[in-house]
Parts: C-alpha cells; sequence; structure tokens
C-alpha cells in the first residue's frame, strides 16, 4: 500500500512545486513508483516544472469526473523508471473537485504505487480542502520569511485540525551568509516558532532556476547543492537517518582549503 | 555570550531578531481564533484574583496564547503562557 503525502505551503512562491518534482524524481530515482498529483486546477504549473508538459492529454478533473480511466491521464516520465504524473486542468476552476473524489484518488493510487506525491495549491480554499483530504503526512515548505512563516503556522493548525498528525518541515531559500549575519532568520529560529520537526533545508541555489528552465529536476543534478538537499530529504521520506547538511560551503576559498585538509571552519 | 558582546559595543538589533520578534506577536493573535478582547478579558480576570494577595505590574503583565509540543513530543497542543511580575505581597488573606 502507498503512502500519501501532500506538500502544502499556504503562501504561494515559496517553491511547493519545484519541491513536489524534486520528492517525486528522487524517489524514483531510488527505485520507487511514484505519481505526482498536480491539484493546483486552473494555476497548473507541475507539468512545466517537470518537462511534461506538451504530453498532456487528460487530467485530475477528467479523472474524478470519469471521462476518461485513471491510466488514461496518467503521463509516464520516460526519463526516469516508475515516475507519473497527473496534471491538473488548467481551464476549469478549484471547486470542480470535491474532497470525497480526492479520498476515492488517492486510494485508487495506493494500490499502484508506493509513493503519492501532492502539489497543493497555495491558500487555505477549496483546493487546499482537497488536496489534504486524501493525504496520509504531510510536508509543509516555508522561506525564512516573516510572510511565510506566518502561513505555514496557519496551514501546520488546519493540517492539526484535519487529523494530519505530525507534518514535517522544509525550510527553503536559506542564504547562509544573511543567516551569519543576522538579516535572515536561522533553521532553529524558524522550528522554535513552529514547532514542527525539520525533514530538511535547501539552501537558495541558482541551479533551482536553471533546472526549472529545463524541466529537469535538480536532485539529478550532483553539482547542486539544492539538489543535494532534496537527495537528503527524498532519503529521510524513505525513513534514513541523514544528518542536515552543512550550507557554508559557498564561502571562499581559503574556508574551501581548510576544508579540503580536514580543518573545520571556526 | 553573543549577546553580551552586542551589549557591550551597543550594536543594532538585528534585522532577524525585528522578524522572530514581529513574528511571535502577530502569530499570538493568529493561534488564539479568539478577538483581542476575550484576551483583555481574561487578563483582566486575572488580574482582579491575584490582585486580592499580591501587588503586581499591571503595565508590564503579559499574556499570550501560544504553542508548544505536547510532553510526548508528538503533538503540537496550544498553551496560555502568562507573565506577570510581582512587586509585594499583600495582607489580605491572612
Amino acid at each position: 500500500m502507498g503512502e500519501v503525502i501532500v506538500i502544502t505551503s499556504g503562501k504561494g512562491g515559496v517553491g511547493k512545486t519545484t519541491t513536489t518534482a524534486n520528492i517525486g524524481t528522487g524517489l524514483a530515482v531510488s527505485g520507487k513508483k511514484v505519481v505526482l498529483v498536480d491539484t493546483d486546477i486552473g494555476l497548473r504549473n507541475l507539468d512545466v516544472v517537470m518537462g511534461l508538459e506538451n504530453r498532456i492529454v487528460y487530467d485530475l478533473v477528467d479523472v474524478v469526473e470519469k471521462t476518461c480511466r485513471l491510466k488514461q491521464a496518467l503521463i509516464k516520465d520516460k526519463r526516469y523508471d516508475g515516475l507519473y504524473l497527473l496534471p491538473a486542468a488548467q481551464t476549469r476552476d478549484k471547486n470542480s473537485v470535491k474532497p470525497e473524489q480526492m479520498i476515492e484518488l488517492c486510494d485508487e493510487l495506493r494500490q499502484e504505487f508506493d509513493y503519492i506525491i501532492i502539489d497543493c495549491p497555495a491558500g487555505i480554499e477549496q483546493g487546499f480542502k482537497n488536496a489534504i483530504a486524501g493525504a496520509d503526512r504531510a510536508i509543509v515548505v516555508t522561506t525564512p520569511e516573516v510572510s511565510a512563516v506566518r502561513d505555514a503556522d496557519r496551514i501546520i493548525g488546519l493540517l492539526e485540525s484535519q487529523e494530519i498528525r505530525n507534518p514535517r518541515l522544509i525550510v527553503n531559500r536559506v542564504r547562509a551568509d544573511m543567516v551569519k549575519r543576522g538579516d535572515m532568520m536561522s533553521i532553529e529560529d524558524i522550528v522554535d516558532i513552529l514547532a514542527i520537526g525539520l525533514i530538511g533545508v535547501v539552501p537558495d541555489d541558482e541551479q533551482i532556476i536553471i533546472s526549472t528552465n529545463k524541466g529537469e529536476p535538480a536532485v539529478t543534478d550532483n553539482k547542486s547543492m539544492a539538489g543535494q538537499a532534496y537527495r537528503n530529504i527524498t532519503k529521510r521520506i524513505m525513513g534514513e537517518d541523514v544528518p542536515l547538511m552543512d550550507l557554508n560551503t559557498s564561502d571562499g576559498f581559503l574556508s574551501k582549503m581548510k576544508r579540503l585538509f580536514g580543518i573545520k571552519p571556526a | 555570550m553573543i549577546d553580551l558582546f552586542k551589549l557591550l559595543l551597543g550594536k543594532k538589533e538585528s534585522s532577524k531578531d525585528v522578524a522572530k520578534e514581529r513574528l511571535k506577536l502577530v502569530l499570538i493573535h493568529d493561534r488564539s481564533n479568539v478577538s483581542p478582547q476575550f484576551l483583555e478579558m481574561v487578563k483582566s480576570e486575572i488580574i482582579k484574583v491575584i490582585q486580592n494577595y499580591m501587588e503586581i505590574d499591571e503595565d508590564s503583565l503579559d499574556i499570550q496564547l501560544t504553542r508548544t509540543s505536547s510532553e510526548d513530543g508528538e503533538r503540537v497542543v496550544p498553551a496560555l503562557v502568562a507573565n506577570i511580575p510581582i512587586k509585594g505581597m499583600k495582607n489580605a488573606g491572612r
């Protein structure tokens, strides 16, 4: 039986879709059978982030309205074995799907897949309710900004009231240099405020924009810091114990050399 | 220790501390799901009771609705945290 994980945040633009794409691809690369479900009806984007936008025939609304069979709507990613996408409808709105239909869909997908990763829309309205309806677990994405953390807090409260226990936190777009000089909230600050367990920290990385340009998730890029962070998160989702990575690798030449020779930076 | 250094050097509060402080305040209201009037009512009732027994500093009294990890660490639970500075004890009640 597969597990349904919803990726949510409350605030828009913090990296839900990128996170969904990278976690999903990471799990597939690790040999799991994965389906990504885009529930952002009317504003679908997971297809372009995954580079699968030209292959859409049917979508989520077609499936719940039974215009097509589930199998017909699933897009197989030819680059990674065992990775599928169920795209959102672009010309409908969030009320086209009901929570009961999502629960039914998730139950059906559980039979086929190890992991069902749901990309949740921003906001706390119908789209959010649909996205979390069938979920077993939730991952809350935030960035180290007041607005994003505030919205994450609200989402954590709503997940709790929907009986989705133990949500896990991803802090995205962390800039180690800014944290160091006291101009960005640290991971500890954010965890302290939100009071939920951390599952990963993703550094702010130009490679994410480059990989999104190309439609190739950064998780498969060995040179990308964010890619490494997503690989770690993937392992933690599968139950492995992986330590948090050191974000300070973008320092100057000296500290790089020191690290090379095994001298701990001060 | 770092705080002490900052104090000695007279350094300004960093912007992340400002962010954290502002967040904490805004979350009190977000989390409580109750009106500020409700909290004011609770506050004045608490003051009334305590004042029967001790003198308190009403201006710096601070009552917040917040969240904390439950004892088993498995869940997040709401908590009412009150910080009530006491100026002195009263003789009443003896």
